[in-house]
């Protein structure tokens, strides 16, 4: 394979080679959403996942003190290394609910789609670049990345990164949904828990008491009127909040979840900063206990819409008769930017919430995942021999 | 088959503590995939996986997915699957199809013997359908289904000789006190079947669960064994194997939980009508009813010590009987009540 046209050619046998081992994969998938892995305890799935790495011909590491399992595929000539990562770890969710259902075109279940495809379809990597007859010159770095949810702030990726014999010259960030997006920044975000608690010295005999639940419903109103500007875009999400156990009892202690999102970090900074505002005065007016803890804090970053990698991935869905979708991202290509590795992230396959009420089952297409492995190999192929559109 | 003399064994704990030692395994025995492959090709045999199914859409389309990905294409352990279908009305069958099952509609099978509903009907005309030497029947509503469902099963058969027929149990329960777990099957099986074999063939109550879906066995045997066409089957299989070779013949596969629907006690009630009509039907032809061999009195059932360790626990429940309580002279001086005559009970 010489050209990039040579490449384009070539895509409808990498998806031959993708569709060959559509049940084996799927059957991976399967396996990593029955086995839990909630952030900080990815043990299971980290050992499922690396033998199954092991058994696909990689050099499996092992599972590291973070939890991560980083593999490699070495290259024909190894000079350069490439770098997949994918999270490892996913919500927690009761057993009974860990079920999946397979449909005719359909996998249903929970978080299938965020992220057991995405760590399936990596680990399938070396079998995929094997039926393909794909023999990469870079050596290929595969990482499961633990602690990429909430409090975790991708602490297993930038440690994986830290220690790693190999500096990665590009990496790709995998994300099973949507197909066609192409996230090549990475917003900034602040995430954090807002703690509102009972002083020890409350009077629970005062009548008309109301616990922690009006002062931080005075806090959500006051976020809500934090200037949040368009342009660079910025965002406030109220992700969850628990306090009390029934109708009468006083609760005693409220707990708010928050992510502010931006794509400036001085936009950040000036959000960061209201909220602490706002939780000093709410603790300085309700004599109550209110704390700001901050679990995690990222710089934006960004590579060039023109970088190769940008310009390829426009090319590459073009081809696959998919429409781009560019915009900033959460996910772990945060991590991958801060360490100077260039990267962007990719979706796998089409997917949606099973119902429009339901947080835990997602719906995703299996037919679509043929097109978004297409997509990976022709990614991996095009940097290895840096061709370019 | 012919009616014998009572051909059940009296309860030899010796040998049953043997068989429970020898005969029943765990899983994890028969994880290495490779020896299992190995063991059939030098062995030439060929293996059937046969899906019997109902209105399974829910769960089908995922069983058979694990089960060929794993147990076709990673490691050649079977050679087919094949859904044996009762008449689904819902996406079982085009599901199945799609999921690469080779799919059968029972009452299309056979034409020329007349059709009739049950799960021992599609079991039976499974025989006829499937191509292997070995069949491993496994139910299709198996929530957690896993690849263990169908090897684990084969291993025995692989490994020994000797065996013809795998049972598979499960749900292996809560500690009760440290290191021992009280042990056993569900409602019918411990309220109907357990009882009935500690009655009347004590070494099947080591069976820890004798109506579990999941077992493999021998075409060579399956093949001249009758099939009740409803519940029964099992039991009929068990009792008509222990009759001509022996619990020796028999193993079981602890294969860890198994989540799957629960039927509602109505549903229960004719799976046990059903049981009881087939286990009279053998207790008849094994001579059992015409012997009246003597009521026993110990019921057991089993407890897991530590891991795999799975001992009888013995009740002796003696059902004795008090007379009418005229008869005692005492209640009769108190109530002021004349001797019973002779005809009085």
């Amino acid at each position: 394979m010489n050209s990039w046209d040579d490449l384009l050619a070539a895509l409808p046998d990498l998806r031959a080679a993708a569709l060959a081992i559509r049940d084996p994969l799927l059957s991976d998938v399967i396996a990593l959403v029955e086995t839990p892995a909630p952030t900080g305890h990815e043990e299971a799935r980290a050992d499922r996942l690396a033998a199954r790495l092991t058994e696909a011909g990689a050099d499996v590491g092992g599972v590291d003190e973070q939890r991560n399992v980083v593999a490699v595929l070495p290259g024909i000539e190894g000079a350069r290394t490439l770098l997949v990562a994918a999270p490892l770890d996913a919500l927690d969710i009761p057993d009974a609910q860990r079920e999946v259902q397979l449909g005719r075109d359909e996998l249903i279940g929970p978080f299938v789609g965020d992220n057991a495809i995405a760590l399936a379809a990596m680990a399938a990597l070396p079998t995929l670049l094997d039926r393909a007859q794909i023999r990469l010159r870079s050596n290929l770095l595969l990482i499961a990345a633990a602690g990429s949810l909430g409090r975790g702030n991708f602490a297993g990726l930038r440690h994986a990164l830290a220690s790693s014999r190999w500096t990665p010259a590009l990496g790709w960030c995998l994300e099973s949904v949507q197909l066609g997006r192409l996230n090549y920044a990475a917003t900034g975000l602040v995430r954090g828990e807002i703690r509102c608690a009972l002083p020890p010295d409350y009077d629970w005999a005062q009548y008309g008491a109301s616990g922690t639940i009006l002062p931080m419903a005075d806090i959500i109103e006051r976020m809500g009127r934090i200037p949040l500007s368009q342009r660079p875009l910025s965002t406030l999400v109220l992700g969850s909040i628990r306090g009390g156990i029934s109708h009468s009892n006083i609760a005693r202690e409220t707990t708010l979840c928050f992510e502010a999102r931006s794509e400036s970090a001085d936009e950040l900074r000036r959000i960061r900063s209201a909220i602490e505002d706002i939780v000093e005065d709410a603790a300085a007016r309700s004599g109550q206990q209110v704390s700001l803890d901050v679990a995690a804090w990222r710089d934006p970053g960004a590579l060039d819409i023109g970088h190769p990698l940008v310009r390829r991935g426009r090319a590459i869905l073009q081809a696959l008769g998919i429409s781009p979708m560019l915009y900033p991202t959460t996910s772990q290509l945060g991590a991958l930017l801060d360490r100077g590795v260039p990267g962007i992230t990719l979706g796998l396959t089409s997917g949606r919430r099973r119902s429009d009420l339901d947080e835990v089952d997602e719906a995703v297409s299996i037919s679509a995942l043929a097109t978004g492995l297409t997509q990976l190999v022709a990614h991996l192929v095009a940097a290895d021999l840096e061709l370019t559109p | 088959m012919t009616a014998t003399a009572s051909s059940a064994r009296p309860w030899d704990a010796e040998r049953v503590a043997r068989w429970l030692r020898d005969n029943t395994y765990h899983h994890s025995r028969f994880a290495d995939l490779d020896r299992l492959v190995r063991l059939k090709r030098e062995q030439g045999r060929t293996v059937s996986l046969c899906l019997p199914t109902l209105n399974e859409e829910r769960t089908i389309g995922k069983e058979i997915l694990l089960l060929r990905a794993e147990l076709m294409q990673r490691h050649p352990l079977l050679d087919e699957i094949v859904v044996m279908d009762s008449g689904s009305t819902d996406h079982t069958r085009e599901i199945a199809a799609e999921w690469g099952a080779r799919v059968c509609l029972a009452s299309e099978v056979l034409p020329g013997v007349e059709s009739r509903r049950g799960k021992g009907e599609n079991l039976w005309k499974a025989l006829y359908q499937c191509e292997g030497d070995i069949i491993v029947y496994v139910d299709a509503d198996i929530r957690n289904v896993h690849p263990r469902f169908a090897y684990a099963l084969l291993g025995p058969l692989l490994e020994r000789p000797d065996i013809e027929y795998v049972k598979a149990f499960y749900d292996r329960p809560i500690e009760v006190v440290p290191g021992v777990r009280t042990s056993g099957g569900g409602r019918v099986t411990e309220l109907l079947v357990r009882p009935m074999f500690s009655l009347f063939v004590p070494e099947l109550a080591a069976l820890i669960q004798p109506l579990s879906g999941e077992y493999a066995a021998r075409r060579s045997m399956l093949e001249t064994l009758p099939f009740p066409i409803g519940y029964g089957v099992e039991v009929a299989h068990l009792l008509d194997i222990y009759h001509r070779r022996g619990l020796d013949a028999l193993a079981q596969v602890d294969l860890d939980q198994r989540v799957h629907r629960n039927q509602p006690l109505d549903a229960l009630g004719r799976m046990a009508f059903g049981i009881l009509q087939v286990m009279f039907d053998r207790l008849h032809r094994y001579g059992h009813l015409a012997q009246r061999p003597p009521i026993s009195s110990v019921m057991r059932q089993f407890s897991v010590h530590g891991e795999g360790g799975y001992q009888p626990v013995e009740y002796r429940l003696a059902e004795e009987e008090r007379p009418p309580i005229i008869t005692v002279p005492e209640y009769r001086a108190r109530f002021g009540r004349p001797p019973p005559t002779p005809s009085e009970p």
